[in-house]
């Protein structure tokens, strides 16, 4: 068998093999759950000037990502996030939370091959090219508004 | 009721993620990139901080707000700095995220071991 028809019958494989996810209840799961992550940040937020009101509103969003970030983390430790990621989908993904996730993960996961080439190396898989684009992104915006 | 915008637009921005994921089988890592590109691009036009004023933690949470707070310091850093400002505005104003993950990802990497594969 060549090269070109074993390749189209490993795809024809592949694509069988994939789990369907059906588009409607996936779309309504991940608006629940990105609401209610969402939700749990406004809570967080307001709690966190309940208790300083002369935070200003800058640095208690910081604060409070900071916690989102934490709880993230920690249900990602745990193995919680990974669950919830599975029918949540975009829900998990797109909050700040899911950003925690995508550099907890892969360290945990990594975590046999030591802590240097493990951890500390595979943290950035997902995160590093996010890092990257937002970086380059800011810095081309900042000089725009540096010449006009 | 303000909770009902942060619930409404969050999830949207979510549900936009998901319809992403199932039209064209992106990975998790382009999502991110895609939400980032989308809150800086928001931010350099001024669009964000009136959606901002009443979406609240709906658009702050997603990472759509990271990518808003990259750009909001970068272009405040550029105009009281100047040039410098631009290179050190972006990542001023997202340290603290990042490096709350990094920290975190850290010590719970070294404490928990991988689920998956039970």
């Amino acid at each position: 068998m060549d090269d070109k028809k074993r390749n189209e019958a490993y795809n024809k494989y592949v694509k069988a093999k994939i789990p369907k996810t059906r588009p409607w209840p996936s779309l309504f799961y991940s608006f629940l759950v990105g609401g209610i992550i969402c939700c749990l940040g406004q809570g967080i937020n307001d709690l966190i000037l309940l208790a300083f009101p002369n935070l200003a509103e800058q640095t208690a969003w910081g604060y409070t990502l900071i916690v989102l970030i934490f709880i993230a983390s920690f249900l990602t430790g745990i193995g919680v996030y990974d669950k919830i990621g599975k029918f949540a989908g975009g829900g998990s993904i797109v909050p700040i939370t899911g950003f925690s996730n995508s550099i907890t993960s892969p360290a945990l996961e990594f975590k046999h091959e030591g802590v240097i080439y493990g951890i500390c190396v595979k943290m950035f898989t997902i995160a590093g090219p996010v890092i990257v684009v937002g970086i380059v992104s800011s810095i081309v915006v900042g000089l725009i508004y540096l010449f006009i | 009721m303000y909770y009902l915008w942060v619930f409404l637009i969050g999830g949207l921005i979510c549900m936009l993620g998901q319809v992403l994921i199932i039209y064209t089988n992106i990975t998790s890592a382009r999502i991110l990139v895609t939400f980032v590109l989308f809150g800086v691009i928001l931010e350099a036009f001024g669009i964000f901080d009136p959606i901002s004023a009443f979406a609240r933690a709906g658009i702050n949470v997603p990472i759509v707000g990271f990518g808003a707070s990259l750009a909001k310091g970068a272009i405040g850093a550029v105009k009281a700095k100047g040039l410098v400002g631009a290179f050190t505005g972006g990542l001023e104003a997202t340290a603290g995220g990042i490096a709350a993950a990094v920290l975190f990802a850290f010590i719970f990497a070294l404490i928990f071991s991988s689920k998956t594969k039970k």
